[in-house]
C-alpha cells in the first residue's frame, strides 16, 4: 500500500459541488500527478464541512489546514506551494472577521470550536462512496455487536437508555417507537428511512446521506434486529440526485461485503434495503402519507390509531425514524447509552443538527449539544447577521414552527423549551431574520408554502390555509383592517384544533408566533398603512428630502414612469398617484435625498 | 470484494482500512502528538528533504507509531544545515535539529521521540513558526 503523506479532502457536497469542485478535484489529481507525487498525496472527496458560506472548501492533512473559497485556478499554487515546498497559501485561509487573522486549522475557527460532531461525525472526514472508509471508522462494528452480544430487546433497552428522541421534528422518544413495533407479530415488518426533507432552508439529511450514508444502511440493520424485520426503505425525495447515488453505491457495496443480504456476519439475521422515491410533497414527511406514497397511492395522512408500528406498510408493523436519528444510532452502540445520555439537557439528549440559513454570517451546517443557546448558534458559531444588522427573529421548525426574538437568545435549545417560547425544534432548520424583514410578509411566505402543500384531503387545511393567506394578502398590500388580524387569530384556531394530521395542526403556526411577538408590525399595516421594515411594496411610500436634493434631476431622467417632477437646481418632488415603487431613484441618487418608508 | 462472514473478518478490513483514514484521525488530534515538521525550502528538497521525510515515514510506519505525525513547513532560515526538521514533543517547545540525513532519522526516532532525549545537532532557534 502506497504510504501517504498528504490527504486533501474536497468538499463534495451539493453545494459546493455547484461551485465546481469536482474539477477542483480533478485538477489538483493532474497538478499533483505533474509533480510526481500521486504516491505521496490522496485526494479524495468527502461530504459538507458544513461550511457552507465559504466554500469550496479544501483541507489539508495531517497539518489540518482548511482552505476557503478555492476555485480551479488555485489548485497549481496550493500544489506548488503547499504540497511541495510545504508553505501555506495564505491569501486562501480562512480569515477571521474580528481581528482579520488568518486562521490554518480548522480547530481554531469559531464556527468548529463549540460544535460536537455525533450525527455528522463521518461528513467531511470521509470518502462517502467507499465503505472501506466507514469501517475503518469502526463502521458496521455497531451491527455487529448487536447481532453477535445483544438480544432485540437488549438493543431496544439500550436506545431507551440513551434517550435519544427522534429528530424529525416531534422529538418521541426512538428507543419506545422501536419496542412497538417489537411488540407486534407479523410475517413481515419493515424499517422506514424518512429522508423526505422538505422543510425551507433544511439541508441537514441530505448532507448526511450525502456525506455518511453508510452510517444510515448500519443503523437500519440495527433496527430491523431490534423490531424482528427484514426489509428496509429509505423514503428519499428525488430532488437529492446525489444523495440517492451515493446510497445507491452504498448499498450495493454492503451488499457485496455481505453486510446487507442474508446471514449477516454469519448470523441468522437477514435485511436488505431498497430506495422509494417521492415527488417531493411537504405531507410526505409525516409518516402516515409517507407509507401510503411508498404504496403508491396520493400522498396523504391518515388519522393514528393505527399507528404504523401496528399497521404501516403494506399493513404490516413498521418503524419510521428520520436520517438524523438513524445517523445516531451506531454511535450509541459503540460509545454506549450512558455516554449519549451525559450529552445534552435533563429530557433531550445527544446533539442536533442545524441548517443555518437566512441573514447570517455563517450559513452552513452545524451540530451542537443540546441545551447550547441560541445566542451561542447564531453569533459565537454563525458569526453573527450579515451587514452589521440588527437582529430580529430566527425561525426554526420550518412552516410548522415559529419565531424567537430577541429575549429568547439566552434559552437552551431542546425539545421542551422550543416547544414552551411557541416554535418548536423540527427538523433543524434555522432561518435567521434581520430589520429588513418583514413579520407579516414572512407569515405569508410560509402561508403561501402551506397551502400549495396542502393534500387537500381535511377542510380546516384546506380552506383554512387558503383563507389564512388571503388575509395575510390583503393586510401587506395594504387593504388589510383590525378585522382582519382578528379573523387571522380565529381562523388560525380553528384549524389548529381540527385539522387531520401534523401539517394542518401546526399550519398557523407561523401567524400565531409572528402575532404573538410582532402585533404592532400588523397593526402599523392595517392602521398607519406603513410596513416598519419597508419590505411591502404596496405600503411603501417614496419620499424626496427637500433639503438634501441638488435638483440634479437625475432621479426624474431615471424614473420610468414620469413620476418626479421638479425645476433644475431646486428640490424635485414625487407624484405618490403615478409611483410604482421601483426605487430606481432611490439606487440612483447620489446625495442619498430618496428615502422609503 | 469478498463477503464478510464473521466479526473476526470485520475486523481484519477494519484494521486495513483505518491505516487509510489513520492520517487524517492524526490531524484532528494533531496537538496531542509528536510532531516532525520537516523544512521543504527549494535548499531544503535540493539536501534531500524529500528523502528525509519519506525515511521519517517509513521507519515510523514499521515501528507502528501512532503518536508521531509528520508534516512539512517551509523555509526555516537554516540553509547551512538542510536538511532540517522541527521536533515538537506534546506540550513542549520545538526543537530544531539540522543536516538530518537518513542516518540522523534513526537515531531521532530511536533516542529522541522514543527515550525523549535532546541530541547532538540542536539549533538554537531563532525563529517562530507561522501558524
Amino acid at each position: 500500500m502506497a504510504e501517504y503523506k498528504f490527504h486533501i479532502l474536497v468538499c463534495g457536497g451539493t453545494g459546493c459541488l455547484s461551485s465546481n469542485s469536482h474539477e477542483i478535484a480533478d485538477g489538483l489529481k493532474d497538478a499533483i500527478k505533474a509533480a510526481g507525487m500521486e504516491e505521496e498525496v490522496k485526494v479524495l472527496q468527502t461530504g459538507c464541512f458544513g461550511f457552507c458560506e465559504k466554500g469550496p472548501i479544501v483541507k489539508v492533512l495531517p497539518d489540518n489546514t482548511f482552505y476557503t473559497q478555492v476555485k480551479p485556478e488555485d489548485v497549481n499554487e496550493i500544489v506548488s506551494e503547499h504540497i511541495v515546498k510545504g508553505r501555506k497559501v495564505n491569501r486562501l485561509l480562512y480569515v477571521d472577521p474580528e481581528n482579520e487573522k488568518h486562521i490554518s486549522d480548522a480547530k481554531h475557527m469559531d464556527f468548529y470550536k463549540k460544535q460536537m460532531r455525533i450525527a455528522l461525525r463521518n461528513c467531511g472526514f470521509i470518502d462517502p462512496e467507499n465503505i472501506d472508509e466507514y469501517i475503518g471508522r469502526d463502521g458496521y462494528q455497531a451491527l455487529a455487536k448487536c447481532l453477535t452480544e445483544m438480544t432485540p430487546e437488549q438493543v431496544i433497552e439500550e436506545v431507551k437508555k440513551s434517550g435519544l428522541r427522534g429528530r424529525g421534528g416531534a422529538g418521541f422518544p426512538t428507543g419506545l417507537k422501536w419496542q412497538f413495533a417489537h411488540g407486534y407479530q407479523a410475517d413481515q415488518k419493515y424499517v422506514v428511512c424518512n429522508a423526505d426533507e422538505g422543510d425551507p432552508g433544511a439541508f441537514m439529511d441530505r448532507s448526511i446521506l450525502e456525506g455518511d450514508p453508510n452510517s444510515i444502511i448500519e443503523a437500519m440493520a440495527i433496527c430491523g434486529y431490534a423490531i424482528g424485520a427484514s426489509q428496509g426503505r429509505v423514503y428519499i425525495r428525488a430532488e437529492y440526485p446525489l444523495a440517492i447515488q451515493r446510497l445507491e453505491i452504498a448499498i450495493a457495496q454492503a451488499r457485496e461485503y455481505g453486510l446487507l443480504g442474508d446471514n449477516i456476519l454469519g448470523t441468522d439475521f437477514s435485511f436488505d434495503i431498497q430506495l422509494c422515491f417521492g415527488a417531493g410533497a411537504f405531507v410526505c414527511g409525516e409518516e402516515t402519507a409517507l407509507i401510503h406514497s411508498m404504496e403508491g397511492q396520493r400522498g396523504e395522512p391518515t388519522i393514528k390509531p393505527p399507528f404504523p408500528a401496528e399497521n404501516g406498510f403494506w399493513n404490516k408493523p413498521t418503524n419510521v425514524n428520520n436520517v438524523e436519528t438513524f445517523a445516531n444510532i451506531p454511535v450509541i452502540f459503540l460509545k454506549g447509552a450512558d455516554w449519549f445520555s451525559s450529552i445534552g439537557t435533563e429530557k433531550s439528549k445527544g446533539t442536533k443538527v442545524f441548517a443555518l440559513a437566512g441573514k447570517i454570517n455563517n450559513v452552513g451546517l452545524i451540530e451542537v449539544p443540546m441545551g447550547t443557546t441560541l445566542r451561542e448558534v447564531i453569533y459565537d458559531i454563525g458569526g453573527g447577521i450579515k451587514n452589521g444588522k440588527k437582529f430580529k427573529a430566527v425561525q426554526t421548525g420550518g412552516p410548522s414552527g415559529g419565531c424567537l426574538t430577541e429575549k429568547d437568545l439566552d434559552t437552551p435549545i431542546d425539545f421542551d423549551n422550543l416547544v414552551a417560547k411557541g416554535s418548536m425544534m423540527g427538523s433543524g432548520g434555522m432561518i435567521v431574520m434581520d430589520e429588513d424583514d418583514c413579520m407579516p410578509s414572512v407569515a405569508r411566505f410560509y402561508m403561501e408554502f402551506i397551502e400549495e402543500e396542502s393534500c387537500g384531503k381535511c377542510t380546516p387545511c384546506r380552506i383554512g390555509t387558503k383563507r389564512l393567506s388571503e388575509l395575510l394578502k390583503d393586510i401587506t398590500g395594504g387593504k388589510g383592517t383590525m378585522e382582519h388580524i382578528a379573523e387571522l387569530k380565529r381562523v388560525s384556531q380553528v384549524i389548529r384544533d381540527t385539522a387531520l394530521c401534523g401539517l394542518g395542526q401546526t399550519a398557523p403556526n407561523p401567524v400565531l408566533s409572528t402575532l404573538a411577538h410582532f402585533e404592532d408590525e400588523y397593526i402599523a399595516h392595517v392602521k398607519d398603512h406603513t410596513c416598519p421594515a419597508g419590505k411591502c411594496t404596496a405600503l411603501l411610500k417614496f419620499k424626496i428630502n427637500p433639503e438634501a436634493c441638488k435638483g440634479c434631476t437625475l432621479c426624474a431622467r431615471k424614473c420610468p414612469v414620469g413620476a418626479i417632477s421638479g425645476e433644475v437646481r431646486k428640490p424635485h418632488t414625487i407624484d405618490q398617484a403615478k409611483c410604482i415603487k421601483c426605487g430606481a431613484c432611490m439606487d440612483n441618487c447620489k446625495f442619498g435625498a430618496i428615502t422609503k418608508n | 470484494m469478498a463477503k464478510i462472514k464473521s466479526l473476526e473478518e470485520l475486523k481484519k478490513i477494519k484494521e486495513q482500512a483505518q491505516q487509510s483514514v489513520s492520517l487524517r484521525v492524526k490531524g484532528d488530534n494533531i496537538e496531542n502528538l509528536v510532531q516532525v515538521r520537516v523544512a521543504m525550502a527549494t535548499c531544503g528538497i535540493a539536501a534531500g528533504a524529500r528523502e528525509t521525510m519519506n525515511e521519517f515515514i517509513k521507519v515510523l510506519n514499521e515501528e507502528h507509531m501512532d503518536n508521531v505525525v509528520v508534516t512539512q513547513t517551509g523555509c526555516m532560515g537554516y540553509c547551512y544545515a538542510e536538511p532540517t526538521i522541527e521536533l515538537t514533543m506534546p506540550g513542549k517547545e520545538p526543537v530544531v535539529y539540522g543536516n538530518v540525513d537518513k542516518n540522523k532519522v534513526h537515531e531521532i526516532v530511536e533516542k529522541a521521540i522514543k527515550g525523549g532525549e535532546m541530541l547532538d545537532g540542536i539549533i538554537p532557534v531563532t525563529h517562530n513558526t507561522v501558524e
